[in-house]
């Protein structure tokens, strides 16, 4: 539904009477490498400067420079910073999708485009607003390369007018965008200016989307998921870091990389206060890091699908012979290479169980940017707590899109190293054997060499309690059989859901990660299109707690709404759910490349329901 | 010091018996070269007089992946995966920069699987000594040929190897390792001589151990067996150490010896056969060893050392204090870091 504004008071002639304000999505086609992100950063940080809840999401190529990309801007006054699939306006700047970009409109939309491309001559039902954009750069700089930059400058300002962007906002962004480089402000600024100049006086406003100040975003902060859990680590305390670079997730160690390099340094000696290490590959990535954990450092890696992939034998090791270590996997689109800048949920099934034999992890799964945050923080804690890798599950929607949020808050818990072996505590338990069950909870007590406790031989392969190498079939079953139990004491320990139970809710939604986004603007339209009321239940964390199979028997059906093809995650409550609770079981599954969004989900679940 | 003890008991300069120095026993064939090494990892470490508990001992996976567990029993010990103890032993070292590492891998295991993570560490200088066990076949899975196999030699089986060996020495100078030795698990007096060296080495000490396989590769077609090894062996001369703390007072004739200062002030006097080597020159380093390997023979020593080069600690930056043990009042930047982190995102 569109939020009508009469109010709103414009300059100009308009010939539409009914405005669509803040609540409409901009689309920015350009090819990469040319410079359009800083323009596409400064729409939005203009719109988000004015006060309206905003979300960008860059869909972008694998590649350095000259294919297409698309950078998608939603304004939305309810606050929805889910995708939004329909675009109402269309920035035309790349010739090769330009025609495609324009027939997929829908009718009523608008499109700035670059005018020798005469996209106009295409339909006759949008409304066209041709800008020369190299006319309009030439005054401003003769250098072709800067030009070339500059250049998508101009439609900011071109948008500035038509959809009433405060100029002052733009200004405002554009500073904040390129810090200190004077020369390179005045160019855009220059660029910023035609723009604005040329609209107003060539161009009659005929499309009805506005934006119009709000007060929703006061004092929020926009950042990218990876920023976002890279400062988390850095609270947590992170002493080692094992990395190899991988879209998408590169940027959440090279941020780690920038934050540890100016606030990890001795005061003194400059001297460093982590190790971050550029690994061969993610086999040895995830070596570094347990031979980290295993003395006893706090150490993460970070990676994404084809890279966890390799750290599978690795991710054995640490489950086995009981090592803390924190894994992020930044998914994308598999299987293999697939698409690499593309977002997914496609690697909970293979990261709950990785490795060979009997293993499996806990999965902590951040829906937000202040998840990437606390859930950094969390997850060394109880990689600690449990002595074993434990699985931080972003996507590439999360991890490199802009996010709104409110600014992080300091931590306040003291960190949990878990069950260090200690004189008091050899006192207390008498004989100390490494994978001794001494409080029941299935978690031992361990030593690091140097702590002057007693020392033991770490393997892979079987051993008893005592760590000693062992093939005895008591020891072998009587070792997994713990590691069960402290799996069981995972439960304890990890995020709970997040649940929303209605009374009238009898048709319940489960989701996790991103795909929560698309829920919350689902459920509305559920409720105002279908009266339809729902339940809705937040997976933050495998292995399931109680609240999830309580939720279940509450509702007559639940549709678990995920971005795979396989329902990855229906497939592991099926595991431990009732046959009356897997009866109620539903999927929605999502695998498109793109972040799932609210509309798709409701047009499926009615489907669904009408069967 | 340690306290006076019963004369006669024999302790070194820590106050510590060689039984402090020992493991569990055996579990490979009897008369494995590997255990002969085990020994002199023994010998060395007490003599050197290492604390154990200042010890960690890694390895891959294999024979010689097993021995770890049959010396210094104090020490922390890890067992990790096939080809792949280089990483977890870099995490460690670089976490605990006060420990001291010894690990342990075989030829196929540094060799096949793991030559990734071996040119890695060499190119790091990671502070640890890495021994090769090498026996040019995989012992534990009975006898397959191994990537460091000579050209021609057979198996048992009668099978004939038909790829050409890596030399895991030459891969390790060129890759940047800063004290490199080969050495034949029959010869105990070179072998322990190199061992306290490296001891006395902050870098990688890469030790290729020649070390015949009693049972799958100790017959007349192999290059790896103990007679073959022992009529083919060219050691490089004498290689005679001395710790810091004994009193250097050495006899040795200035013009065929050259005396090295490690870096804590041990000493290394090279006997030099070989007329014009110099182990410092990475060049004639690498020119002794292809000439040796064109005549079928191995060159034993100290082939290669770099005294004074940047270890990974170093070129890190890494406070003093070990990162495993760092407080939190350390680890976690307070408010005003937060706050100007957030205001950056305003």
């Amino acid at each position: 539904m569109s939020v009508t504004d009469a109010a709103v008071q414009e300059a100009g002639p308009h010939q539409h009477t009914e405005r669509i304000v803040n609540d409409f999505a901009i689309q920015v086609a350009t090819v990469n490498g040319s410079g359009s992100q800083t323009a596409n950063l400064v729409l939005l940080r203009s719109i988000f400067q004015m006060g309206v809840p905003v979300a960008g999401k860059n869909m972008f190529p694998s590649n350095i420079a000259g294919l297409p990309t698309w950078y998608t801007i939603r304004a939305s006054a309810n606050g929805y910073i889910g995708r939004k699939k329909e675009v109402d306006f269309l920035v035309a700047m790349n010739p090769e999708t330009a025609r495609e970009d324009v027939m997929s409109l829908a009718p009523g939309a608008a499109a700035v485009y670059d005018e020798p491309l005469k996209l106009n001559e295409l339909r006759t039902d949008l409304v066209f607003y041709p800008v020369p954009f190299d006319k309009l750069m030439q005054p401003i700089t003769h250098d072709a390369k800067l030009r070339r930059l500059v250049r998508n400058m101009v439609y900011d300002g071109v948008l500035s007018r038509l959809l009433s962007i405060e100029m002052a906002q733009m200004e405002k962004a554009l500073r904040k965008q390129l810090g200190k480089k004077q020369k390179a402000i005045d160019m855009n600024l220059a660029a910023l200016k035609a723009g604005y100049d040329y609209a107003d006086a060539n161009l009659t406003k005929q499309d009805p989307f506005v934006v119009a100040p709000m007060n929703k975003t006061q004092g929020m902060i926009l950042i990218e998921g990876n920023a976002a859990a890279a400062i988390g680590c850095m609270m947590a305390g992170v002493t080692f870091v094992g990395w190899y670079p991988i879209t998408p997730s590169s940027s959440l160690c090279e941020s780690l990389i920038d934050y540890l390099k100016k606030y990890r340094r001795d005061p003194e000696t400059g001297k460093t206060t982590y190790a971050v290490i550029q690994a061969e590959d993610e086999l040895a990535a995830l070596g570094m890091v347990l031979g980290a954990g295993w003395v006893g450092a706090r150490a993460m890696t970070s990676s994404a699908g084809p890279g966890i992939s390799l750290m599978a034998e690795f991710t054995g090791l640490g489950y086995y012979a009981e090592i803390p270590a924190v894994i992020f996997d930044v998914q994308r689109c598999g299987p293999s290479t697939g698409l690499p800048t593309r977002t997914g949920q496609q690697d909970i099934l293979s990261a709950a169980v990785l490795s060979h034999g009997d293993t499996k992890h806990p999965l902590l799964i951040p829906a937000s940017v202040t998840e990437c945050y606390t859930m950094s923080m969390d997850s060394f804690d109880i990689a600690e707590q449990l002595q074993t890798p434990v699985f931080v599950m972003t996507d590439l929607d999360l991890g490199m899109n802009t996010w709104m949020a409110r600014p992080f808050e300091y931590p306040t818990k003291p960190l949990n190293r878990g069950k260090r072996l200690d004189a008091e505590q050899l006192k207390r338990i008498g004989q100390w054997g490494r994978y001794k069950d001494v409080d029941g909870d299935g978690v031992p007590y361990r030593t690091v060499p140097g702590d002057g406790m007693p020392a033991y031989f770490t393997r892979g392969s079987g051993h008893n309690e005592m760590a000693q190498y062992s093939e005895r079939a008591e020891d072998y079953s009587k070792n997994l059989a713990r590691l069960a139990r402290k799996f069981e004491t995972a439960r304890t320990l990890v995020p709970r859901p997040e649940v929303d139970v209605v009374a009238s809710g009898k048709v319940g939604l489960i989701a996790y990660g991103t795909t929560h986004w698309a829920i919350v603007e689902s459920r509305d339209q559920l409720r105002n299109e279908h009266r339809l009321d729902t339940s809705y239940l937040r997976l933050r964390a495998y292995p399931f707690t109680p609240e999830v199979f309580e939720f279940i028997e509450r509702c007559d059906r639940v549709y678990v709404v995920e971005q795979n093809r396989d329902s990855q995650m229906l497939s592991l409550l099926r595991m431990e759910c009732t046959p009356q609770q897997i009866a109620k079981l539903r999927a929605i599954p999502h695998y498109a490349g793109l972040p799932i969004d609210g509309r798709t989900v409701t047009t499926e679940l009615m489907k669904q329901e009408r069967v | 010091m340690a306290t006076p003890t019963a004369p006669g008991k024999k302790i070194n300069r820590i106050g510590l018996e060689p039984v402090a120095y020992r493991g569990s026993k055996t579990t490979l064939c009897a008369g494995c070269g590997h255990n002969a090494i085990t020994e002199r990892i023994i010998d060395s470490f007490y003599e050197m007089g290492v604390d154990p508990t200042q010890v960690v001992k890694l390895s891959g996976i294999g024979c010689s992946s097993k021995s770890p567990a049959y010396f210094l029993n104090q020490a922390h010990g890890f067992n990790s995966v096939h080809g792949r103890m280089p990483s977890v032993a870099t995490g460690a070292v670089v976490s605990n920069r006060k420990m001291i590492a010894i690990g342990v891998s075989g030829d196929g295991d540094t060799g096949a699987i793991g030559i990734g993570q071996f040119v890695h560490l060499m190119r790091r200088n990671l502070p640890m000594i890495y021994i090769i066990e090498d026996n040019g076949c995989y012992g534990l899975t009975k006898g397959q040929f191994s990537p460091t196999a000579d050209l021609g030699s057979t198996l048992k089986t009668g099978v004939v190897n038909d790829l050409p060996p890596i030399d895991t020495c030459i891969l390790a100078i060129e890759l940047g390792a800063s004290f490199v030795a080969r050495s034949f698990s029959g010869d105990p007096k070179q072998l322990k001589s190199i061992l306290k060296a490296a001891l006395s080495h902050r870098g990688t000490c890469m030790i290729d151990v020649l070390s015949p396989c009693v049972t799958f590769n100790d017959h007349d077609g192999s290059t790896k067996s103990y007679s073959y090894a022992k009529d083919h062996e060219e050691p490089l001369g004498d290689v005679s150490f001395v710790p810091y703390f004994d009193d250097i007072n050495v006899d040795y004739d200035a013009g065929t010896t050259t005396a090295v200062t490690l870096h804590n002030g041990s000493k290394l006097l090279l006997t030099k056969i070989a007329e014009n080597y110099n182990p410092m020159d990475k060049v004639s380093a690498l020119r002794l060893l292809r000439d040796t390997s064109a005549r079928g023979e191995f060159a034993t020593g100290i082939l290669y050392l770099e005294p004074d080069k940047q270890d990974f600690i170093e070129l890190l930056g890494l406070v003093d204090e070990p990162l495993a043990t760092l407080d939190v009042s350390k680890t976690r930047p307070g408010r005003a870091a937060l706050d100007e982190i957030m205001e950056s995102f305003r």
